[in-house]
C-alpha cells in the first residue's frame, strides 16, 4: 500500500517537485540495466501498454491466419491447403478432422484471451487512464509490470500447446466437459487441454492484476478538478470494465483449476458416474457437466462485454472529437455503461438454453438478456444524437468509429434473435451466433480498436499515421468484413452449423458450398488489407510526421502532455476546469475548450444555458 | 475532392442498410432461408422468428439510415451553420429509454407461451423411443413389444430414426460419452444430451418424408460426420418397419447363439 499512499499526494504537489520526480529517472546504472529497466522490464504505464499493444497485435496476426485457415477447410472441405499445407504433414497437406477442430478452438482463444481482452484493458487501459485522470502513472507500477509479465507463461502455454503429442486444446474455447476432461476424447484433450487450462488462468492472473490496478488509479489518483462525472466515457468504460473482472475473473480460476482437478487429479466435479468416452474404463465422476457451463458462462458473460465496454467508451471520445460537439446525453451514457455491467451478471444463461438446464430458468434469462438489449439501444441513440448537428471530419479514426456505430446496431439486433427462447431452439450453434459475436468482436471491438490506434498513435509515438493509407485500410477492412460476416446470418437461417469440419453431406446443407467459398475470399481480402495497417503502423511510427501535442483540437487531458510524454507524462501539473466534452461552445474563438483551460466566463455562461 | 469525401463516405454506409435488405431479400430464391418445417410447432417459432426479423429490420433501417443522414448531412465540409451546441435532452432520452424497454419486455413474454410448449408442457406418456448420442454415432432403443423401455426385448439400431406422424412423440435423450445436441432442422428441434441426463425432447411431425439428423454441439474430431436420418411415416408403415427391425434383430441374435 506504500505506493497508494506516496502517489496521490505526488499528483498534488507543486510543478517543481513534479518536474523533480520526471528527471530523477537518468541514473549511473549501465547501459544494459538501464535499457532493461526502460523497455523489458518497465514501470512506465506508457511502454507498459506498448507492450501489451505490441504482443496482442501479434497475436491478432495469429489469430487471424488461424481463421483463414478455419475459413478454407469450411469453403473447399478435405482439399489440399495452399502453401502452408505440408507443414500440416497430413495426407499430403488437406486438414484432418481433429486439426480443424484445434484450429477454431485456438483462433477463438487466441483472439479472446489474447488479443480483444488484452489489447483494451492491457493496451488502452493502460496508456489511456494515467495520461486521461491527469496522474503521473499507475497506483501499483510494479504490479502493472507483472499484469504484462503474468501474459508471458500464457503465450508459452499457449503458443506451446501446438506442438505437443495431439496438438493444442480441440473442445472448443468454452471447453466443455466431457470432451476437454477425459483424456481420451480427443486427441487435443491430452497435453494440449493441460497447456490451455493453464495459459488461462495466467490470462486471469494478469487482467486480476490490471483491474485492481485501474480501480485504484481511477479512485485515487484522478488530477485536482477531476471529479468522476468529467471523466472521459474511455475511462469510465475502463473504470466499469476493471470491476467486472475483479468480480467475475475469481469463478472462472475457480472454474479452470476445478476443470484441471478432473483432469489431473482424479477429481469428478463435471464428469458424471460411470462416463464411457471412447471405449476407455468407466469414469468414478459423480459430478456435472452442466455446473462447468454455469461456471464458464459466469465469468465469460461479463467478459463479453469486458471486450466491447472500453471500445464503447473510446468510440464515444473519439466521435465528439471529429464531430466538433459534445457527447449526447453524458450521464446516460455512464448509467447505461454501468447498467450493463449490472445486468451483465444474470444473463449467463442465455448461452444455456439448449443445454438441458431447467427450461423455466431460460424465461428467467429471456427477460433479462432483453432487458440489457436497452442500455446498449440506448447507447446507439446517443452516439447518433452526438453527430446529429455537429461538423463531422473525416479522419482515418472517425471513419473506424462511425463503422463501429453501424455495425454494432447490427450486432445488437442480430442478439435479439438468440435472446427469444423459442428462436433460438433453431439458431443456437448455427452460424447466425457466429455472425452475431463477430460483429459485436471484430465488426465492433475490432473497429473500434483501429479507431482508438489511429487517434491516439500520435500521443503514443509523437507521429501521425497516413492519412490516405488510412482510408484505404478502413474501406477495404470494411467491404471484406460484411461480405464475411454478413452473409453468415443467412446461412444460420438454414441451420448451418458451426464447428463442422464438413457440412455439405447433410441434406439441408448440400448447397451451401458456394456461399461459404465467397466468404472465404472476402476473409482472405481481409487479411490482407491488414498489410497495409501493417506497413503504415510501423513507417509513420519513424517517418510519419510530427503530430505535436494536441493533433485533433481534442479536449481532454492526455493531449496537454508531450507527445510522446516522457516517464511522469506531464511537464505542468493539470488543473481540471470542466468536463471533456466541450466542443464549439458558444461565444468563444477556438472550437474546443480543453480541460485544463483556466475558467472561461463565456463558456460558463454558454454551458449553463445549454443545460 | 473534400468536397466529395463526405458524400462518398454516406453513400459507403447507406450501402449497409441497402445490401443488408436485398441480402435478406433474395436469399430465399436460392434457398438459403429456413428448411423446410414437417413440425406442429414449427410454424409458432417461424413465426416469432419472422415478427422479430421484422421488428429488428424496421430499426436496423431507421438507425443505419439515420447515420448515413447525419453523416451526410453534418459533413464539415460542406456544412456552413454552427454546430448545435447541446449535451443532450432529458426529454428524448426518456422516451428512447422507455419506448425500447416496453418493446423488449413485450417481445420477452410473448416468446413464453411457444417455448413452454416446446420445452415445459411434456405430454404424459412413456418415451416413444431413447436416442443416446455416442461419438459419433446416434444409438436408437425402441421399447419393443412390451412398450416398455429397459427390458431385454428392445429393439437396438444406429442412425435410423423412424417416428409416426400426426402423433404426439416422446424421446428420452441420454448421451454416453460427451455432450452432443440433437438437431432435427426440419422439425425446430435442439436439445443438448448431456452426459448423466436424461432429457425429456417431444414434438408432432405432420408430413411424411427423410430428414436430417445434425449434431449441433462439438463432441470431438468426428463432430462433423454424426450424422443420423429420421423418417416420419404413417403408423401402419412403422408398425411394419418396426416388425422387420425386430425380426431382424432376432435373427441375428440367434445366429449369434447358434456360433
Amino acid at each position: 500500500m506504500s505506493t497508494a499512499d506516496t502517489k496521490p499526494t505526488s499528483v498534488q504537489d507543486s510543478p517543481q517537485k513534479h518536474e523533480a520526480i520526471v528527471h530523477a529517472q537518468p541514473s549511473t546504472a549501465s547501459k544494459v540495466s538501464t535499457f532493461l529497466s526502460t523497455y523489458v522490464f518497465s514501470k512506465d504505464h506508457k511502454v507498459i501498454g506498448l507492450q501489451f499493444l505490441f504482443s496482442t497485435l501479434l497475436w491478432f496476426l495469429i489469430g487471424g491466419l488461424l481463421a483463414l485457415a478455419v475459413r478454407w477447410q469450411v469453403a473447399w472441405p478435405w482439399s489440399d491447403v495452399p502453401v502452408v499445407g505440408k507443414l500440416f504433414a497430413q495426407q499430403g497437406g488437406q486438414m484432418a478432422p481433429e486439426f480443424y477442430t484445434m484450429l477454431f478452438t485456438m483462433h477463438a482463444t487466441v483472439m479472446i484471451f489474447l488479443v480483444i481482452i488484452p489489447i483494451l484493458a492491457g493496451a488502452f487501459g493502460n496508456f489511456l487512464i494515467p495520461l486521461m485522470i491527469g496522474a503521473d502513472d499507475m497506483a501499483f507500477p510494479t504490479l502493472n509490470m507483472l499484469s504484462y509479465w503474468f501474459m508471458w507463461p500464457a503465450f508459452i502455454a499457449f503458443g506451446a500447446s501446438f506442438f505437443v503429442e495431439g496438438g493444442a486444446a480441440s473442445s472448443g474455447w468454452t471447453s466443455y466437459p466431457t470432451l476437454s476432461t477425459n483424456v481420451n476424447s480427443s486427441p487435443g484433450a491430452g497435453w494440449g487441454q493441460t497447456l490451455w487450462l493453464i495459459g488461462l488462468t495466467f490470462v486471469g492472473v494478469s487482467s486480476m492484476l490490471g483491474s485492481v490496478n485501474y480501480m485504484t488509479t481511477i479512485i485515487l489518483m484522478r488530477a485536482p478538478g477531476m471529479t468522476m462525472f468529467r471523466l472521459p466515457m474511455t475511462i469510465w468504460s475502463m473504470f466499469i470494465t476493471a470491476i467486472l473482472q475483479a468480480f467475475a475473473l475469481p469463478v472462472l480460476t475457480a472454474a479452470g483449476f476445478m476443470q484441471l482437478a478432473d483432469r489431473s487429479l482424479g477429481t469428478g466435479f463435471f464428469t458424471p458416474e460411470g462416463n464411457i468416452v471412447n471405449n476407455a474404463v468407466a469414469t468414478a465422476g459423480g459430478g456435472q457437466p452442466l455446473l462447468w457451463q454455469h461456471l464458464f458462462w459466469f465469468y465469460s458473460h461479463p467478459a463479453v462485454y469486458i471486450m466491447i465496454l472500453p471500445a464503447m467508451g473510446m468510440v464515444s471520445d473519439i466521435l465528439t472529437c471529429f464531430a466538433r460537439k459534445p457527447l449526447f446525453g453524458y450521464r446516460p451514457m455512464v448509467y447505461s455503461v454501468a447498467g450493463i455491467a449490472g445486468l451483465g451478471f444474470i444473463v449467463w444463461g442465455h448461452h444455456m438454453f439448449m443445454s438441458g438446464m431447467n427450461p423455466a430458468l431460460g424465461v428467467t434469462f429471456m427477460v433479462s438478456t432483453m432487458m440489457i438489449a436497452l442500455p446498449s439501444a440506448v447507447k446507439t441513440f446517443n452516439w447518433l444524437g452526438t453527430i446529429w448537428g455537429g461538423k463531422i471530419q473525416f479522419t482515418t479514426s472517425m471513419l473506424f468509429a462511425l463503422s463501429f456505430v453501424s455495425m454494432f446496431i447490427i450486432g445488437g439486433l442480430s442478439g435479439i434473435f438468440m435472446a427469444a427462447t423459442p428462436v433460438d431452439i433453431f439458431i443456437h450453434d448455427t452460424y447466425f451466433i457466429v455472425a452475431h459475436f463477430h460483429y459485436v468482436l471484430f465488426a465492433g471491438t475490432a473497429m473500434g480498436v483501429w479507431a482508438a490506434i489511429y487517434f491516439w498513435f500520435p500521443k503514443m509515438f509523437g507521429r501521425t499515421m497516413n492519412e490516405f493509407w488510412g482510408k484505404v485500410h478502413f474501406f477495404l477492412t470494411f467491404i471484406f468484413l460484411n461480405g464475411t460476416f454478413f452473409t453468415m446470418h443467412i446461412l444460420g437461417a438454414v441451420g448451418f452449423p458451426r464447428r463442422l469440419a464438413d457440412a455439405y453431406h447433410y441434406e439441408t446443407f448440400h448447397h451451401l458450398q458456394p456461399l461459404n467459398a465467397f466468404m472465404t475470399y472476402c476473409a482472405m481480402g481481409m487479411v490482407a488489407t491488414q498489410i497495409i495497417f501493417a506497413v503504415n503502423f510501423f513507417w509513420s511510427m519513424f517517418y510519419g510526421p510530427i503530430a505535436g501535442r494536441n493533433p485533433w483540437n481534442s479536449n481532454t487531458l492526455e493531449w496537454t502532455a508531450p507527445s510522446p510524454p516522457g516517464h511522469g507524462n506531464f511537464d505542468f501539473q493539470p488543473i481540471v476546469h470542466r468536463g471533456p466534452y466541450e466542443y464549439s461552445v458558444p461565444g468563444i474563438e477556438s472550437d474546443h475548450l480543453m480541460q485544463t483551460d483556466p475558467p472561461n466566463s463565456a463558456a460558463t455562461a454558454a454551458a449553463a444555458a445549454a443545460h | 475532392m473534400k468536397r466529395f469525401a463526405g458524400l462518398f463516405w454516406s453513400l459507403l454506409f447507406l450501402a449497409v442498410p441497402i445490401l443488408g435488405v436485398i441480402t435478406f431479400a433474395v436469399a430465399p430464391a436460392y434457398d438459403i432461408w429456413l428448411p423446410k418445417d414437417v413440425s406442429e410447432h414449427g410454424a409458432a417459432v417461424d413465426g416469432l422468428f419472422y415478427f422479430i426479423l421484422w421488428l429488428t429490420g424496421a430499426v436496423f433501417i431507421v438507425t443505419e439510415v439515420a447515420l448515413f443522414w447525419f453523416i451526410w448531412k453534418y459533413d464539415a465540409n460542406n456544412k456552413k451553420a454552427e454546430v448545435q451546441y447541446r449535451h443532450g435532452n432529458h426529454a428524448l432520452e426518456v422516451v428512447w429509454t422507455i419506448i425500447p424497454a416496453a418493446v423488449l419486455l413485450f417481445l420477452a413474454i410473448y416468446q413464453m407461451n411457444t417455448w413452454a410448449d416446446v420445452k415445459m408442457r411434456r405430454p404424459n406418456m412413456a418415451p416413444t423411443v431413447e436416442v443416446i448420442g455416442r461419438q459419433f454415432e446416434w444409438r436408437l432403443r425402441y421399447p419393443g413389444r412390451d412398450g416398455v423401455l429397459g427390458t431385454p426385448d428392445d429393439l437396438h439400431l444406429v442412425n435410423d430414426l423412424h417416428l409416426p406422424i400426426d402423433e404426439d412423440i416422446l424421446i428420452q435423450l441420454k448421451s454416453m460419452d460427451v455432450l452432443h445436441s440433437f438437431f432435427l432442422p426440419n422439425v425446430r428441434i435442439k436439445q443438448d444430451a448431456v452426459p448423466g441426463m436424461k432429457i425429456p425432447v417431444w414434438f408432432k411431425a405432420r408430413e411424411e418424408g427423410v430428414f436430417d439428423i445434425v449434431c449441433a454441439e462439438l463432441c470431438g474430431w468426428g463432430h462433423y460426420k454424426m450424422k443420423g436420418r429420421v423418417t416420419f411415416e404413417s403408423r401402419e408403415r412403422f408398425e411394419e418397419w418396426l416388425e422387420i427391425k425386430y425380426q431382424e434383430q432376432e435373427a441375428t441374435q440367434e445366429s449369434g447363439t447358434k456360433t
